[in-house]
């Protein structure tokens, strides 16, 4: 076992929770959802790893078919996350300022 | 060493190796700016596009791995997948918005497992060893993978209404999924330290018993647990693609994995406080079973009789006041009434009224649902006022109007000892000078519990649909 290259790892993952607990836990409750489907749009990143299986040499039938629907998986999350975060962003609008109010 | 594809340490140190690991750092970099500019409402949406770059950056970069020689499946996978994600997020409703997010959570969850399960075949078909760090960790992101599609499945299926929303729970439910989970986990110990061993079996074996604790995990929740159960699915995909991360070697995915993991804890949390229950009492006891005391024992229960109104009186009560709240609830995304919520809203100000909303926490089915809800009837986003500041302002509220919402208004939760709900944070309708309640009918709210409001003086119950209802109120106050 590789233990220098595991414990790098390890350092990377901690500083990144880290990091998720820093920036995250600033978040307006009305940011909640739009977080939530923006995470989960950077969890896609998994189609990485489906990029890797499926483009390995020399594979059997159910390697392809796993691979393949990885990537369907995969592409369908990041596509859709994404597309579905901004959707929902563009109708969070601040209220016009031309408001009586603001006498 | 030239047919070892995944295993991290054996990844040759090569030129364009290190150029796509550099793509990686940038692409970590601009997750995390992305998410940064996330938290603020007028820089989201910018947020998410730099996170979709970084995205972008990380696939290009994949594509020119060595170890990738065929692209063909690649194509078919993303020809298929691209264009669903791209029509059925732009097509979804918003109300249907808690369904579709549990939906691409799930398939992120089932990605995972897969790229484990085909990690499993190669080694073996390759006669490949692999060291015992990338087993763990391939292992541990098939069975988290599995768990978090077949949970998020189920969500799909209780919130899009296609199985029953309510809490479904086995007799014996906890005892079944700890064996479930110990028989997943024992299986992996097992194809560990056995050589030998048909890891085809083993591995389809794993995913299954993970898989089926997916679905008891979730099917027992339901309602207004809903948001934890869905930001709990969200932190496992993430916390899955990190350990694949470590699997795969792979510096991207165990950053991304792991912040969508922290994010989703976080989210988790906030919403069990709000609740004021704990993760563990969400997820491992529904609310009928561990509160057995729920419903009729109450304590005492309220007493007296409930006021009904119409809608005309509704209106002018509104019209000559200064302030208003509105409290919205899942029964508002039921009623699809967010835009006539909107257009009542209009109707007031127009008439010099102060109108607000009142966002409960957990109001919905997914953390902060009625904002989104109500951002799609253009509602501005500084007109929803969160629990912690709105609360003091119901006491100067000349008009409180509870729309589909129930057990968050319930005083019960402040002054009822006896009452399941009991200590749960709520928004403080009861002190608002005149409460209207919008509601079909004097069933009781998710937990099972009298709402003590509807008995209260100043309240006036308004009984119908509640986009009905509100036309109804729009109507009469244009005649005002």
């Amino acid at each position: 076992m590789d233990y220098a290259n595991l414990i790098q790892q390890l350092t990377i993952l901690v500083l990144a929770a880290f990091i998720g607990f820093e920036v995250i836990s600033k978040v307006p409750q009305t940011l909640h959802t739009p977080l939530m489907s923006a995470t989960n749009a950077i969890h896609g990143i998994v189609i990485v790893g489906a990029l890797i299986v499926a483009g390995a040499a020399s594979q059997g039938t159910v390697q392809v078919i796993l691979g393949t629907l990885a990537v369907f998986f995969g592409a369908l999350n990041v596509v859709g996350g994404f597309v579905v975060t901004d959707r929902m962003l563009e109708m969070f609008k601040k209220k016009p300022a031309k408001n009586e109010e603001t006498a | 060493m030239l047919s070892l594809p995944f295993a991290s340490t054996l990844v040759a140190e090569s030129t364009t190796q290190n150029i796509i690991n550099v793509a990686y750092l940038v692409a970590i970099i601009l997750f995390v700016v992305g998410l940064k500019k996330l938290t603020s409402p007028t820089t989201a949406r910018q947020g998410n596009f730099i996170a979709g770059i970084g995205m972008f950056i990380a696939l290009v970069a994949t594509l020119f791995m060595e170890n990738i020689v065929t692209y063909e499946w690649i194509i078919l996978g993303t020809v298929l997948g691209a264009p669903i994600g791209f029509i059925s997020a732009r097509k979804v409703k918003m109300t249907a918005m808690p369904e579709m997010v549990a939906l691409f959570n799930g398939v992120g969850g089932g990605a995972i497992a897969l790229i484990a399960l085909s990690e499993y075949f190669v080694w073996t078909d390759g006669n490949v060893g692999v060291t015992t760090d990338v087993e763990v960790a391939s292992l541990l992101s098939l069975i988290i993978g599995s768990i978090s599609f077949w949970g998020s499945i189920v969500a799909f299926l209780k919130l899009s209404e296609r199985i029953k929303g309510s809490p479904i729970a086995l007799p014996g439910q906890q005892f079944i999924n700890g064996l479930l989970l110990l028989g997943a986990v024992g299986l992996a110990a097992f194809l560990l330290l056995s050589t030998g061993m048909d890891p085809y079996m083993l591995t389809v074996a794993i995913a299954v018993l993970a898989g089926v604790l997916g679905i008891f995990f979730v099917l027992p929740i339901g309602g207004a647990d809903m948001p934890v159960v869905i930001s709990t699915l969200n932190a496992m995909t993430g916390l899955a693609a990190a350990a694949a991360g470590f699997a795969l070697g792979n510096n991207a995915l165990i950053v991304g994995g792991m912040i969508v993991g922290a994010s989703g804890t976080i989210l988790t949390n906030l919403m069990a406080v709000a609740m004021n229950r704990t993760i563990a009492g969400v997820l491992f006891g529904s609310f009928g079973s561990s509160g057995g005391g729920g419903g009729a024992d109450a304590g005492e229960g309220p007493q007296g009789t409930v006021k009904s109104t119409d809608a005309a009186s509704a209106a002018i009560l509104m019209a000559y006041a200064q302030n208003v709240i509105v409290v919205p609830g899942y029964g508002l995304a039921v009623a699809q009434a967010q835009h006539t919520v909107r257009e009542m809203a209009d109707e007031l100000e127009e008439k010099g009224v102060s109108v607000k909303y009142a966002i409960h926490p957990v109001a919905g089915r997914m953390p902060g649902h009625m904002n989104v809800l109500l951002a799609e009837a253009d509602v501005p986003y500084d007109q929803l006022v969160e629990m912690e500041d709105i609360n003091p302002e119901f006491e100067r509220a000349d008009v409180a109007i509870v729309i589909g919402a129930n057990d968050v208004t319930n005083p019960a939760a402040k002054n009822n000892e006896a009452s399941p709900i009991y200590g749960m944070p709520i928004l403080e309708v009861d002190h608002a000078n005149n409460v209207i309640v919008l509601k079909r009918g004097m069933a009781s709210g998710y937990a099972g519990i009298e709402n003590e409001l509807f008995y209260l003086d100043q309240t006036q119950m308004l009984f119908g649909d509640a986009k009905d209802s509100l036309s109804e109120i729009v109507q009469e106050l244009k005649n005002v």
